[in-house]
């Protein structure tokens, strides 16, 4: 009874000590001159933020966009997660963007963005995003923010390696974080040496900027976790760590943390490309799903593909070398001149840096310590351009500036750490709050960094802003990294969890943007591209309502003839051709989200009715002054009573 | 009567077929301006066809017209734009006429008749704004007390939240270009004066 009492009082004593600890010293303290971080990071009223910001949503499915430097959330863009908010995922037009080879799935875990390339600079296109759970990879269109293609990756589980860009985006490359047996065997899962297995895929995008999984490499069973491409000198080759090359299958944190090194394998891309056009390698059987988005009729279509081209690098010489590196790597960053390949050891207590040159050499030169699974390992030493001392501990992710600085984020010491590419020495190091992941500089994983600013993106939040129960928002803090002596200036939260995050010039995104759709050029199904034509027609127990919306009324706004029973599908068209003016569309009592409607846009709310009566429905975007008018009526009426199918506006 | 020197026949000659550009530029501009429309919306007024200052925009001014009760602007439905370029069509001949004739009274007639049909089409276009303005649905949603919407033939006007701006367009000043190139022959070819 008395040592509990004590144990009491001691906990509460710690309790005490650590709220001192985090509440009495203020940690903004050290910024000095807010002022003039302030004014770095304003953007007035009417103006622009200099970027464009597309920060992952993690565990949301989304991608967030941010202005930079301002931090301010500007749009959210549905990708992986049905979005109430305006019906993806949930409507007729977008849902199949969501299937897959197990079926419908509305959510997923977005990791990673990647602005497309050429000549190693960014675009301007598209960006594409990782699915990590159900592996899967998505295009978005950076002319209308839309996700226009969604591609599943079978023979794969845990899409964490991706979604990784070639110099030209010839390539968008995925990795199996989760090595699986394939083929979907049914196996006892200590067979994991005998039996299990990972995958690297390369997806082209095609001429029409479609995707198409072209060829996959089958490698070990260890866990692949990030990757880059080669640029400049090194283009032609990507870069994947690996851990967990103790291939263990339980208790991985103690079991896959034993071997000194593991592996980044070095993938001759090119080569395979070539081994893949001549048809080397073997068409296996695979189920997977190819979604995509047709503007023409505003309408998302699902492709099932049945089979997929398999290389085995320890039967195809050259596809694949392995670089011994330290300690499970996290993140593999390739230098700007494509020279330097920068793993992140995360539990390493330095920060290895290897070579492209020398690589080339010690492939030439044969020199090798061994072979894991037919695949040649390199010998560290021959490879190793050098190591960055005192890094910080739990190294992750670099990117570059373009000036000859590397920056580095270090996970447990919660910090920043700038060092020399030339003398991999630390140059300077600040803290993040609280233990930042990936860290983003606009272009800094490209040939052309913009050195301007940092983002940590932290994985810790705490503190940081008003309290909200126990889930919070992720924090992200924008640094400088202009001058030689990193400044924070500013701190704020992000949606979901951003693993990862790009950014872009705005003024390369902002004048293509799309503000409406052409109705002349709406060929959806069913469309109605006026008052006249549009109708109510019933079809055995299915009725289909060709509906308008134009500031502020729909048309037909009273309905009648629905029976209980039915299943009415309202096709919304939005006349409206000017630039945001959405319509929404709400009826009572249906088990779905609403439909938000884009100028000139069609979209389609399936409704089966419940209940007898009149049901209400109305506009759910405020569109304009007589918003609040913008309603109809459907009479449902009990089953088999016959009803005459009626429809009207203003009558 | 002595013909006109070859010079100022040319520039009768060139004053008449400078109208042709009438039929590639806008007459008359009207602007709504509103802190809703950061980018802009407006009418176009050419010799035929009344047109948004972007393909949207006649649609979204009839959208925002019928809140107050105002008509739609249907182009095809305006006899003024059916009849106008055959009036142009008249001037460009007849100028091309009298130049080749060279003779000065001539070319006063022109002006004058140029004269009056522009005096005769402004008169037309403010009537068309008057009854655009003033003849108004009383079903409209919005209605103000005393509130009318004719926009200003030339100048500004604040009409509820929005300013509208009208203003000559290109065709307009081609068209002072005209007359000002007539009326220099007309000038130029006075009668010598008697020593």
């Amino acid at each position: 009874m008395k040592t509990k009492t004590l144990k009491h009082l001691l906990s509460l004593f710690t309790v005490l000590f650590i709220g001192v600890a985090f509440f009495g010293c203020n940690s903004q303290s050290e910024l000095g001159s807010n002022s003039d971080a302030a004014q770095k990071v304003y953007v007035a009223p009417g103006e622009y933020d200099e970027y464009y910001g597309f920060f992952s949503g993690g565990f949301n499915g989304q991608m967030g966009v941010y202005g930079l430097p301002s931090g301010r959330h500007i749009y959210t863009i549905p990708v992986f997660s049905q979005a109430p908010v305006n019906g993806y995922g949930y409507n007729e037009e977008t849902k199949a963007m969501l299937e897959t080879s197990y079926g419908f799935i509305p959510w997923g875990d977005a990791h990673h963005p990647e602005l497309s390339q050429t000549n190693g600079e960014i675009d301007g296109r598209y960006i594409f995003i990782n699915e990590n759970n159900t592996p899967r990879l998505a295009k978005i269109d950076l002319k209308s923010f839309q996700t226009t293609e969604i591609i599943e990756i079978p023979n794969s589980a845990g899409n964490h390696a991706s979604p990784f860009v070639t110099q030209n985006t010839e390539y968008i490359s995925a990795a199996t974080r989760f090595s699986i047996p394939l083929d979907d065997t049914d196996v006892p899962i200590n067979s994991y040496k005998k039996n299990f297995q990972g995958t690297i895929s390369f997806i082209k995008l095609q001429d029409d900027g479609s995707m198409k999984l072209d060829f996959q490499l089958l490698v070990p069973g260890f866990n692949y976790d990030l990757s880059h491409s080669g640029k400049g000198p090194s283009h032609g080759w990507s870069f994947f760590t690996s851990y967990n090359s103790e291939e263990a299958h339980t208790l991985l944190e103690i079991n896959a943390s034993k071997n000194d090194k593991d592996f980044i394998a070095a993938v001759n891309w090119k080569k395979a490309a070539e081994y893949a056009a001549a048809g080397k390698g073997e068409m296996v059987k695979a189920d997977y799903r190819r979604n995509y988005y047709d503007h023409d009729k505003h309408m998302a279509y699902s492709e099932k593909h049945t089979e997929v081209r398999v290389l085995d690098p320890s039967e195809l010489e050259g596809i694949i070398y392995y670089l011994p590196t330290p300690k499970s790597p996290h993140g593999v960053d390739v230098t700007p001149d494509g020279k330097l390949i920068v793993a992140g050891g995360k539990l390493s207590t330095v920060i290895p840096v290897h070579s492209f040159d020398k690589m080339i050499k010690a492939i030439e030169n044969e020199e090798f310590e061994g072979e894991v699974y037919g695949i040649p390992v390199l010998k560290y030493e021959s490879i190793l351009a050098g190591e960055v001392e005192n890094p910080g501990l739990g190294p992750l992710h670099t990117e570059f500036d373009g000036k000859g600085n590397a920056y580095t984020t270090a996970f447990i010491t919660s910090e920043i750490v700038k060092w020399s590419l030339e003398t991999f020495e630390v140059l300077d190091r600040i803290d993040t709050y609280y233990s930042p992941g990936h860290l983003m500089i606009p272009g800094g994983d490209t040939r052309k960094p913009d050195g301007k600013y940092l983002v940590a993106l932290n994985k810790i939040t705490k503190d940081r802003y008003l309290p909200t129960g126990p889930e919070m928002f992720h924090s992200a803090q924008l640094i400088d990294i202009s001058g030689d002596k990193m400044k924070l200036l500013l701190d704020f939260p992000t949606e979901g969890e951003p693993h990862y995050a790009q950014a872009v010039k705005a003024e390369l995104l902002m004048k293509d943007q799309v503000r409406f759709y052409k109705l002349a050029e709406n060929n959806h199904p069913y469309v109605t591209r006026s008052e006249s034509e549009t109708k109510v027609v019933r079809d055995g127990k299915t009725v289909h309502v060709y509906m308008t919306s134009i500031r502020s009324h729909f048309t037909p706004d009273n309905i009648e003839g629905i029976e209980i029973g039915d299943k009415v599908y309202f096709h919304v068209t939005n006349l409206e051709q000017d630039w945001d003016v959405p319509h929404g569309f709400a009826v009572q009592g249906a088990r779905t989200a609403e439909i938000l409607i884009m100028p000139g846009e069609t979209r389609t709310l399936v409704w089966e009715p419940q209940k007898v009566g009149v049901q209400p429905f109305y506009c759910t975007d405020f569109c304009s002054a007589l918003h609040q008018e913008m309603q109809g009526y459907v009479r449902v009426s009990p089953a088999g009573s016959n009803t005459p199918i009626k429809y009207s506006t203003g009558k | 009567m002595e013909a006109m020197k070859k010079q100022n026949m040319i520039i009768m000659g060139v004053a008449a077929l400078l109208l042709g550009l009438v039929y590639l530029f806008p007459i008359w501009s009207i602007d709504l301006q509103a802190p809703q429309y950061p980018e802009g919306i407006g009418l176009n007024i050419s010799i035929n066809v009344i047109e948004g200052k972007r393909p949207q925009d006649l649609q979204n001014i009839n959208g925002l017209n019928h809140y107050i009760g105002m008509k739609p602007i249907v182009p095809d439905s305006i006899p003024e734009l059916k009849i106008m370029p055959y009036i142009f069509a008249f001037l460009i001949v007849t100028g091309l006429l009298i130049a080749g004739f060279g003779n000065r009274n001539y070319v006063l007639a022109w002006l004058i008749l140029f004269g009056v049909l522009a005096v005769v089409g402004l008169v037309d276009f403010y009537l068309w704004e008057y009854d655009y303005g003033h003849n108004l649905d009383p079903n409209a949603p919005i209605k103000v007390p005393g509130m009318s919407y004719q926009p200003p033939l030339i100048g500004s006007k604040q009409l509820l939240n929005i300013r509208a701006v009208s203003l000559p367009h290109i065709g307009f000043y081609i068209s002072i270009l005209s007359i000002s190139l007539a009326s220099l022959v007309w000038w130029r070819e006075r009668p010598a004066k008697e020593a």
